[in-house]
């Protein structure tokens, strides 16, 4: 009789699964895991040493391109580390919009987690309803940013420019009637806010949707219940933050631990897991769009009714306005030492993290003085999540493998750096 | 975080520890880190490592310009700077620690020797060290002595090099291509040249 014997599988990295580029080396003793080693690496761009060659704020684009599903989140922690390091004060305004977006980004990463995570586990449908809303939200990022994904829209000393007091509208074209563009522009008559504002009403509509396609689900919950379970005591040890945290039932998040930008100011709540299981983190998840719906909602009521700057005005840091320049020497001076050598900030060192959709994402700064950081280091909450990979999957069946890569909302851009 | 100050400094004395921003810093001998880390886990409840990092300090303070030259650009670049401005250790390992508990943060920070970059790993106090400390070793050439499975992470297969080190060139070494003839890949020297778009000044 032939000897029984474990054999070793290759998963990924080309596999729809493996949320890009993760590569997997399984050990298994029949359909069982015994042992997972994942081998990431496969997008390392060297972000950091790449940051320390360039001035600051030509690195701001590099912070998009980590976690490439949550955008401005990462450029958030990054200019709030250099303000830090400047001590300096941001407009009131500035924060609100970096708040609101924030949670626009905590919604469209939670979307696209969402959509993926039933794909993988065969709810093909959901898919399709996630992306609809992201779509809208994603309009958002371009209106005030111009791009969709790698917006560059925040800046040490605030945001880029102030949201536009027009939301672009869909423009005519020979594949649709005039009246389908009317629906389509319906909520495109106002401002940004008055969008953002319509999509906010909306959201939980589409929410309750997602809900009953999945929570009381009979399947979904056959793949989800019990799969992947850490305690609050491992989740801590294995360095977890975020939805995976909370999952696990510690009610840790910084935007209410340790709040910074104006969290202290509004009203949200943090939902925490019970079990620690993969269907704890669907719903602290599903919980967590909510409260940034209502995050949103706050902010766009603050915003409507206090206009103001959205940029600091010392010009060491921010760019001068383009009136100024033309008769203004000084103004020249800052706006030219600003685009070439940019800003020295003084030495020392600092660590500032936010709470982004998938953890804690920490930005670490050594500075020796120069227009550049000595040293960089991005702390990657993905990174932590996916080294429990084996911790995690050890005892369980090769398909629930798709389920924990799921619920870990992997994305190997802020993974690999 | 006035308590944990005090504390600190009762339990490791006042010259380790640096406050700057609001954060607060212990410098530790490298071979008292495993006592240091399991005092910090056990007595002040830190029990998360959230980040651990190699730092090398090699150009540390060093510009490409001299400090008075502004006018004639890069011809006045420096190539190579005497002793007496370097940092006094090359390399550093760096831990962030937090306190879910406490609700507050601290970093480690602990010089190691240039020649050999050996420091103890801290896996057995917290499980997240693993692939942290795999990224130091892989990215920096910091080896962590216990350390169970010590492989390169975030770099290719066969790599060599150390690329976060900063005697490593921007560019990179090697460069790979298919070979027709051969039939497989092969890596030559990199044909492209360093660029440099901004110098790196400092001004006081």
């Amino acid at each position: 009789m032939a000897e029984i014997r474990n054999y070793t599988l290759n998963f990924g990295p080309q596999h729809p699964a493996a949320h890009g580029v993760l590569r997997l080396i399984l050990e298994i003793d029949g359909e069982v895991i015994e042992r997972a080693d994942p081998h990431i690496g496969l997008l390392h761009r060297g972000t950091e040493k790449l940051v320390e060659s360039k001035p600051y704020n030509q690195s701001i684009g590099y912070m998009d391109r980590l976690d490439y599903v949550s955008m401005m989140c990462n450029e958030h922690a990054y200019v709030m580390a250099i303000e830090t390091m400047l001590e300096l004060e941001i407009p009131e305004r500035a924060k609100y919009i970096r708040v609101m977006f924030d949670e626009i980004t905590r919604i469209l990463n939670h979307l696209m987690w969402l959509g993926t995570h039933g794909l993988d586990v065969g709810a093909m449908s959901i898919f399709l309803y996630a992306f609809r809303e992201r779509e809208k939200l994603i309009d958002c990022y371009e209106a005030v940013s111009g791009s969709r994904m790698h917006a560059t829209y925040y800046r040490p000393g605030g945001v880029y420019r102030d949201l536009p007091e027009k939301m672009p509208q869909y423009l005519k074209s020979d594949s649709r009637t005039a009246k389908e563009l009317a629906v389509m522009n319906e909520n495109r008559q106002g401002s940004l806010l008055d969008f953002i504002a319509d999509f906010a009403k909306e959201f939980p509509k589409s929410i309750k949707q997602y809900d009953d396609l999945l929570t009381d689900n009979r399947i979904w919950k056959q793949r989800l219940v019990n799969i992947g379970i850490v305690s609050a005591d491992r989740a801590k040890q294995l360095g977890f933050t975020g939805p995976m945290l909370r999952g696990s039932g510690v009610a840790w998040d910084l935007r209410k631990n340790q709040p910074y930008s104006v969290y202290d100011k509004l009203e949200f709540d943090i939902p925490v897991g019970v079990t620690g299981d993969s269907y704890d983190r669907y719903l602290v998840r599903m919980e967590e769009m909510r409260q940034s719906n209502h995050i949103i909602e706050q902010c766009v009521d603050w915003l409507r009714s206090n206009p103001g700057p959205v940029m600091s005005d010392d010009h060491k840091v921010a760019p001068p306005n383009r009136v100024d320049m033309k008769d203004d020497m000084e103004s020249l001076i800052h706006h030219f030492k600003l685009f070439t050598e940019g800003y020295c900030l003084p030495a020392g060192e600092v660590y500032s993290a936010i709470e982004h959709p998938k953890g804690e994402f920490g930005i670490y700064l050594i500075l020796d003085g120069a227009n550049k950081p000595y040293r960089i280091k991005i702390r990657a909450p993905g990174f932590a999540h996916l080294a429990a990979m084996d911790e995690m999957a050890k005892g369980h069946m090769l398909s629930d493998v798709v389920t924990i890569i799921g619920t870990q909302d992997i994305v190997f851009g802020e993974i690999d750096r | 975080m006035e308590d944990l100050k005090e504390q600190l400094i009762e339990t490791f004395g006042e010259k380790n520890l640096v406050e700057a921003f609001g954060q607060l810093t212990l410098t530790v001998d490298s071979n008292d880190i495993i006592k240091t880390c399991l005092k910090l886990k056990d007595f002040f409840y830190f029990d998360t490592l959230i980040d651990l990092c190699g730092v090398d300090y090699l150009t540390y303070g060093q510009s490409d310009w001299d400090a008075d030259a502004s006018s004639s650009g890069f011809s006045r670049a420096r190539e190579v700077q005497g002793d007496e401005d370097r940092h006094k250790q090359r390399f550093a390992v760096v831990y962030h620690l937090l306190s879910v508990s406490k609700n507050y943060r601290l970093r480690v920070k602990s010089y190691v020797d240039e020649a050999e970059p050996i420091i103890k790993s801290v896996t057995d106090v917290w499980t997240s060290a693993d692939w942290y400390e795999r990224e130091a070793f892989d990215l920096m050439g910091i080896l962590f002595e216990n350390h169970k499975d010590l492989r390169r992470i975030l770099t290719d297969y066969g790599f060599v090099g150390h690329p976060l080190r900063k005697d490593f060139p921007m560019i990179g070494e090697v460069e790979m291509r298919y070979d027709e003839e051969q039939g497989r890949v092969v890596y030559e020297p990199v044909s492209i040249e360093p660029n440099v778009n901004v110098p790196r000044v400092i001004r006081k």
